[in-house]
C-alpha cells in the first residue's frame, strides 16, 4: 500500500499541468477517449445544437427554409462523465472469490487478501518467460487514465485508474509469432478467498483477449486508482482494465499471464450457462440473453443513460473487429 | 390488562412491527447514505422482503392445518397485504426511480427481459388479490373468491422464475422453488386425508 497520494507528492497545479502535458504529448487515441471525460468542464449543450443550421428568421426573404434531410431525432444526451465517488468504486464490487454480495465482497477482500509479496508469471508462447515481482511492475511509468466501466449487469462507473499499458509488459517478454491470444488468471487461494469453497464455479477466474486487443493502447494494467494504490477489493495489486468490454473481462488480482495460440476458455464461458462469450464488447443493441443492455445506471447518479457502442470507445477500437454486423463480437 | 391486550393483539402487533421493520431499515440506510447503489440495493431489498412475506403468507394455512396454530389464519390477510405493499414499492422503484417513468425506455426493457415480464404478471395477480381482499369483495365474489385467491400460487411461481431469470446463479431461485413446491404439496395433503377419514 502506498499511503501517499500521487497528487500529494506533486503540487496539485504541477500534477494537473503534467497530466495535461502528457495527454497533449502522447496518445491521440487516449485524448479522444478522455476528451469527454471528467476533466472536461461541462459541455454547453445548447451551443452544440447544429450551429451551421441557419435560423429561418435570418434567411433572406423569399428563400425557402432548408428542408431537414430527415426528421431530426433528438440525440441521446451524453452527459459529461463525472468520476464515481471513491467509496462507491472501492466498496461496490463484483469479486465472487469473496462473495456474491458486492459490499460484502469488498469488505472481505480488503480484510483478507494478502497483496504483498506478489508475483506474476508471464509465459506461454514468448521468447523470454519471466516471473515479475509486483515491485518491478510498479517501476514501469504509471499514468492516470479515466475510463468508463460498464458492468454486464447494467451499471457503470467512471474510474480514474493508475497503471501502464499491457503492451508495455508484453513487449518485455517478446510474444512469439504463433501467439494469438492472451490468457489471464486471477489468484485462487481458498485460504484467503472464502467464495471458492462456497460457490461451484469453474475456478480459477480466467479471462482472455486476442493479442491485438491486448496490445491496444487503451488496454491497461491498473495498479491504482484515484492516485492511490489499488485496494484488494478492486483487484490489488494489479488487474486488467479493458474499457470497451463488459467489466467481467477486466479481471482482478492477476497471478498468471500466458500467450497462447488457441482462444482461451474463460471463466464465464466455462461456467456452462452459455450466456457469456469470449468477446463481450459493449453494444446497446445486443441484449444479454436475459436482460437489455440499452441503458445503464451510473453509480451515484439517478437517471439512466444510454449505453454506447464499445462503451463510447468505438472510434478507438472498432477497427479491431472487421464486420460489426456480426453479433458474435458482442457476446 | 396489558396481559389480555397482548394475548388478543400480540401476534398482530408482532406482524405489523416485523413487516414494517425492513421498510424502516431501508429508509434509515437511504437517509444515512449507506447504500452505495441505492436504486439497485433498494430494489433488491424490497423485492427480497416481498418474497419472504409471500412465503410467510403461504405458510399460514399449513401452520393452522398441521400444527393447529389457528391464529395464523388471522394474520394471513395482513401478511398478504404487506407482501403486496413491498411488491408495489419494488415496482415503483423500478418504474419511477430507476427508469424515471421514461416509457420509451421501459417498454423495450419490458419486452427484452423475461424476468420483468414474470415480475409484472406476478404483480398484477397480487394487485387483484389485494383489491379483492376485503370482506365486501369476498361476499360479492362468493365461490369465485377462493378460486381467485388460489392464484397466489401462480404469483409465487412467477416470482421464483423472476428470481431465476435475473440471477447469475440459480441457487436462490432453486431454494425458493423447493419451498414453494413443498407448500403446494402441503395444500394437497389434508384434502386427501379428510376424504379417507370420512
Amino acid at each position: 500500500m502506498i499511503p501517499i497520494r500521487a497528487s500529494e507528492i506533486t503540487p496539485e497545479h504541477i500534477y494537473l499541468s503534467r497530466r495535461k502535458f502528457m495527454v497533449g504529448l502522447g496518445a491521440a487515441a487516449l485524448l479522444a477517449a478522455c476528451g469527454r471525460l471528467a476533466e472536461t468542464p461541462e459541455l454547453p449543450v445548447e451551443e452544440l445544437d447544429s450551429p451551421t443550421m441557419p435560423d429561418a428568421t435570418t434567411l433572406p426573404e423569399g428563400t425557402a427554409a432548408p428542408e431537414p434531410l430527415s426528421t431530426p431525432r433528438p440525440t441521446p444526451t451524453v452527459k459529461p462523465d463525472v468520476k464515481t465517488a471513491f467509496d462507491a468504486v472501492t466498496g461496490y464490487v463484483n469479486y465472487y472469490e469473496f462473495s456474491l454480495d458486492k459490499e460484502a465482497a469488498a469488505v472481505l477482500a480488503d480484510e483478507s487478501l494478502q497483496v504483498s509479496p506478489w508475483t506474476v508469471t508471464v509465459g506461454g508462447l514468448v521468447n523470454k518467460p519471466r516471473v515479475f515481482d509486483i515491485e518491478e511492475l510498479l517501476k514501469f511509468e504509471q499514468e492516470e487514465r479515466v475510463y468508463r466501466m460498464r458492468c454486464v449487469e447494467g451499471w457503470s462507473m467512471v474510474i480514474p485508474w493508475l497503471g501502464f499499458p499491457l503492451s508495455r509488459l508484453l513487449k518485455e517478454v517478446e510474444p512469439l509469432s504463433n501467439a494469438k491470444y492472451v490468457r489471464f488468471q486471477t489468484l485462487a487461494d481458498p485460504d484467503q478467498m472464502p467464495g471458492l469453497a462456497e460457490m461451484t464455479f469453474p475456478w480459477p477466474y480466467i479471462e482472455g483477449l486476442r493479442l491485438d486487443e491486448a496490445m491496444h493502447d487503451l488496454t491497461l494494467i491498473a495498479t491504482g486508482l484515484y492516485g492511490w494504490s489499488l485496494r484488494p477489493s478492486n483487484g490489488a495489486p494489479l488487474r486488467l482494465v479493458v474499457p470497451w468490454k463488459y467489466g467481467f473481462k477486466s479481471l482482478k488480482s492477476i497471478v498468471r499471464i500466458d500467450l497462447v495460440e488457441e482462444q482461451p476458455t474463460t471463466f464465464w464461458m466455462a461456467s456452462g450457462a452459455g450466456e457469456y462469450g469470449f468477446w463481450a464488447n459493449v453494444n446497446p443493441e445486443v441484449p444479454h440473453r436475459r436482460w437489455s443492455q440499452a441503458t445503464e445506471r451510473r453509480i451515484g447518479e439517478t437517471r439512466r443513460i444510454p449505453t454506447l457502442l464499445f462503451n463510447g470507445y468505438a472510434e478507438e477500437v472498432a477497427d479491431l473487429y472487421p464486420d460489426l454486423t456480426n453479433r458474435d463480437w458482442f457476446f | 390488562m396489558t396481559g389480555t391486550f397482548f394475548k388478543q393483539h400480540g401476534l398482530k402487533l408482532l406482524v405489523h412491527l416485523g413487516a414494517l421493520f425492513p421498510a424502516a431499515v431501508m429508509v434509515w440506510r437511504l437517509v444515512r447514505g449507506s447504500y452505495l447503489d441505492p436504486i439497485r440495493q433498494m430494489t433488491t431489498d424490497s423485492g427480497n422482503t416481498a418474497l419472504v412475506l409471500l412465503g410467510l403468507t403461504l405458510t399460514c394455512t399449513p401452520l393452522a392445518r398441521f400444527l393447529g396454530f389457528q391464529a395464523a389464519l388471522k394474520i394471513r390477510r395482513t401478511l398478504g397485504l404487506y407482501t403486496f405493499a413491498y411488491a408495489a414499492w419494488h415496482m415503483l422503484i423500478f418504474v419511477g426511480w430507476d427508469y424515471g417513468f421514461a416509457w420509451d425506455l421501459l417498454v423495450p426493457a419490458l419486452f427484452a427481459q423475461r424476468f420483468v415480464v414474470a415480475g409484472l404478471v406476478a404483480f398484477v395477480i397480487l394487485l387483484a388479490l389485494a383489491l379483492t381482499s376485503t370482506r365486501g369483495w369476498q361476499q360479492r365474489l362468493g365461490q369465485w373468491w377462493k378460486w381467485l385467491q388460489r392464484w397466489v400460487y401462480a404469483a409465487a411461481g412467477l416470482v421464483v422464475l423472476h428470481v431465476l431469470w435475473l440471477s447469475k446463479t440459480p441457487d436462490k431461485a432453486l431454494r425458493y422453488g423447493v419451498l414453494l413446491i413443498l407448500l403446494l404439496v402441503l395444500r394437497w395433503v389434508p384434502a386427501r386425508t379428510k376424504k379417507q377419514n370420512h
